[in-house]
C-alpha cells in the first residue's frame, strides 16, 4: 500500500516538473505584460505602434516603435534572402541528389553553422563582412543593416535546409517513382513533384527560420549600429528591437523608469511576433506529418 | 499539378535540354554549399588570424585590464564554467524528470499533448526574451540581484526544452520489452524506470544535455538582459556573486574602438570555440557509445 503511495508521489513530482515549461511560458507572458501594462498607463498603444520616432533615452522623448520595427524587418528580410534560396537547394541537393557518403559529411558540417555562438558571428560581420563590402560599396556605413543581414542568413541556412530536407525525405518513394517512370528527370522530379508535396513543411522551415532571425540579437547588436531611423536602406546605421533592449541592459537605467519599462514593451512586441511564427509553424508542420501519417 | 507535369515529362526531343538543366541545378546547388561552407571557413580563419597572436598562457590566468596587451579573460573563463555548471545541476533533473513524464507517464492524455506542443514554442522563443524573464523574475521578483545564480537559472529555463526532446529521444531508444521483463519480474513502474530504463538512456540523456549546454555556453544576450556586467576586476567565488562570461567579455572588446581590443576578442573567440569543440567531441563519443550499446 505504502509502495503505492511512493509510486503516486513520484508520478506527481515529475508531473509537476513537465508542468514548469507550462509555466516558463506563463512567467514570460507575466513578466512581460506587467511591466507593458504600466507602460502603457503613460504611453498611448497609438502612439507606440503607429509612430515614426523612437527616442526614449533622449530629454524630448518619443516611442514610436516603427523605426525599431523596421529595422528588424530589414535585417531579417536579407537573411531570408539568403537563407531560403540557398537553404532549399542544398536540402534539394542533399534529400535528392547527393549520395549517402557525401550527405553524411556535409550535413554535420552545415550544423557547425547553427552551433557557433552568435557573438561570433556578429564580431565576423564587423571585422570581416563589413570591410569586404565596402570595397564594394564605397557609399556603405561601418554600421549597416545588410552586413550582419548577410551573416545571419548564413547561420539560419542550416535550420532551412535541414527541416526542409526533413519534409522532403518524408515524401513517399512512390511518388517520387512515378515521376521517374514518365521519364521525368531528377530536378523536374524534385521541383514539379517533390516540393510541392512537401511544401507545408518547406513553409514551415521558413517561417521558424523567420522567427529565429527576429529574435537574434548579437549579430545586430555589435554590426548594425544603434541609430533607431526609419528607412529601409542597408547601408545606413539602424537599430532592431532586440539591439535596443542590450543597449537599455548595459547601460544602468533603474528599475520602475519609463526606460526600463520599454525594453519589455519592446520585448512583448517581440515575444507576440515570434511566438505567432512559431505556433503557425509547428501547426503547418503537424499538418504536413498528418497528410503523409 | 499532374496534367502540367504529363505535359512537360512527355519524352520528346528536349531531354537532351532536360538533362543540361538537370547537370547545371545540380552544379548551383553544390556551388551553394561549398559556399556556405567557404563562409564558415572564412569566419573561422578570420578569427584565427586576428586572435592566435594574442593566445598565451597570461591571456588565460589574468584579469581585465584597460591596456588591451595586459587584458586576460581570467574572471570570464571562472564566469563561464560556474554558471554553467550551475546551470547543468538545475537543468538536468528537471528536465529527465519532465521527459520521463511526458514519454513514460503522459501517453496521450490532453495535457501532456498541451505541454508538449508548449515546450516545441519554449525551444523557438528567442533567447533575449528569457533574460526578460530572468530579469522580472529572478533578478527583481525573487531577490537573487544580479548574481551567478540569476544568470544560471535563466539559463537553465532556456536549456530546459532542448533537454527534455533529447532526452525524450534517449527514452525511446530503450526497447520495450526490457520494460516488460521488469513488469514480469514485479518490479513497480518507477522501480523500472530508475534501474532499467534510466541507466540505458543514460548516454543518450548525457549528450543532449551536453549539446544543450553548448549552446547555453555560447549565449550573449539574456545575461547581458539580466544585468550580468561588462567589466569586473574579479572572478566569482559565491552564487550570490556578480559575474560576466566569455561571450559577454568578447562583446565588450569588440565594442571598443581599438584594433588591439579586437585582437583580445578575436583571442576569446577562440578559447570560446575551443570550449564548444570539446564539449561537442565528449557528446559524439558519448553518442557513439550509446548507439553501440543500444543496439544487439
Amino acid at each position: 500500500m505504502s509502495s503505492r503511495r511512493i509510486e503516486r508521489a513520484i508520478e506527481g513530482v515529475l508531473f509537476l516538473c513537465a508542468l514548469l515549461s507550462v509555466g516558463t511560458t506563463a512567467g514570460i507572458i507575466a513578466v512581460l505584460a506587467a511591466e507593458t501594462v504600466a507602460f502603457f498607463r503613460e504611453v498611448s498603444i497609438v502612439e507606440f505602434l503607429t509612430g515614426t520616432e523612437w527616442t526614449p533615452l533622449f530629454a524630448t522623448q518619443q516611442f514610436g516603435v516603427l523605426p525599431l520595427l523596421l529595422g528588424t524587418t530589414v535585417v531579417s528580410a536579407i537573411a531570408l534572402a539568403v537563407a531560403v534560396p540557398c537553404g532549399l537547394l542544398a536540402a534539394i541537393y542533399l534529400s535528392e541528389y547527393a549520395p549517402e557518403g557525401l550527405r553524411r559529411v556535409v550535413k554535420p558540417v552545415l550544423e557547425i553553422l547553427a552551433g557557433v555562438p552568435t557573438v561570433v558571428y556578429g564580431y565576423f560581420a564587423l571585422t570581416f563582412v563589413t570591410p569586404a563590402l565596402q570595397a564594394w560599396l564605397p557609399g556603405l556605413s561601418g554600421f549597416n543593416a545588410l552586413s550582419p543581414g548577410l551573416v545571419m542568413g548564413l547561420m539560419i541556412l542550416p535550420l532551412v535546409s535541414s527541416l526542409s530536407e526533413d519534409a522532403m525525405r518524408a515524401v513517399p518513394r512512390g511518388l517520387r517513382e512515378g515521376a521517374y517512370a514518365l521519364g521525368a528527370t531528377r530536378m523536374q522530379t524534385a521541383w514539379q513533384i517533390v516540393v510541392p508535396a512537401a511544401f507545408s513543411g518547406i513553409t514551415a522551415a521558413v517561417i521558424l527560420a523567420a522567427s529565429r532571425a527576429i529574435g537574434e540579437t548579437m549579430i545586430v547588436a555589435i554590426a548594425a549600429g544603434q541609430q533607431p531611423r526609419l528607412t529601409a536602406n542597408p547601408f545606413v546605421p539602424i537599430e532592431t528591437m532586440t539591439a535596443y533592449i542590450v543597449q537599455v541592459s548595459l547601460g544602468d537605467t533603474p528599475q520602475g523608469t519609463l526606460e526600463y519599462r520599454t525594453i519589455f514593451a519592446v520585448g512583448m512586441l517581440l515575444f507576440v511576433m515570434t511566438f505567432g511564427l512559431n505556433l503557425l509553424s509547428t501547426w503547418l508542420r503537424n499538418r504536413f506529418r498528418e497528410e503523409y501519417a | 499539378m499532374s496534367t502540367t507535369a504529363a505535359t512537360s515529362l512527355g519524352p520528346s526531343a528536349s531531354s537532351a535540354r532536360r538533362r543540361r538543366a538537370d547537370l547545371l541545378f545540380q552544379a548551383t546547388a553544390l556551388f551553394v554549399l561549398v559556399a556556405a561552407l567557404a563562409g564558415l571557413a572564412a569566419l573561422v580563419g578570420d578569427v584565427w588570424r586576428d586572435g592566435a597572436d594574442r593566445l598565451s598562457w597570461s591571456f588565460l590566468t589574468s584579469f581585465p585590464s584597460r591596456r588591451a596587451e595586459q587584458a586576460g579573460l581570467f574572471h570570464a573563463l571562472v564566469g563561464s564554467l560556474f554558471v554553467i555548471g550551475l546551470t547543468a545541476a538545475m537543468a538536468l533533473p528537471v528536465g529527465v524528470a519532465a521527459a520521463v513524464y511526458l514519454e513514460e507517464y503522459g501517453g496521450r492524455s490532453r495535457i501532456a499533448r498541451l505541454i508538449e506542443l508548449n515546450i516545441a514554442n519554449l525551444a523557438a522563443v528567442p533567447s533575449i526574451i528569457y533574460g526578460l524573464l530572468g530579469l522580472g523574475l529572478f533578478v527583481r521578483a525573487m531577490g537573487m540581484g544580479r548574481s551567478v545564480l540569476a544568470g544560471a537559472a535563466t539559463l537553465a529555463l532556456l536549456a530546459l526544452p532542448v533537454v527534455i526532446l533529447s532526452t525524450r529521444e534517449a527514452l525511446r531508444t530503450v526497447p520495450s520489452t526490457i520494460r516488460e521483463a521488469s513488469y514480469a519480474l514485479g518490479a513497480t513502474r518507477w522501480q523500472t524506470i530508475r534501474h532499467q530504463v534510466l541507466p540505458m538512456a543514460l548516454p543518450g540523456i548525457l549528450t543532449g544535455l551536453i549539446l544543450a549546454l553548448s549552446r547555453a555556453i555560447g549565449e550573449t544576450a539574456p545575461l547581458i538582459t539580466i544585468g550580468a556586467l561588462t567589466y569586473i576586476p574579479f572572478a566569482p567565488d559565491s552564487v550570490w556573486s556578480a559575474f560576466t562570461v566569455l561571450p559577454i567579455q568578447i562583446f565588450n572588446w569588440v565594442s571598443r574602438p581599438q584594433a588591439a581590443f579586437k585582437a583580445n576578442a578575436a583571442a576569446g573567440i577562440l578559447v570560446l570555440l575551443a570550449m564548444l569543440l570539446t564539449m561537442n567531441a565528449v557528446a559524439v563519443v558519448l553518442r557513439d557509445r550509446a548507439q553501440r550499446k543500444v543496439r544487439p
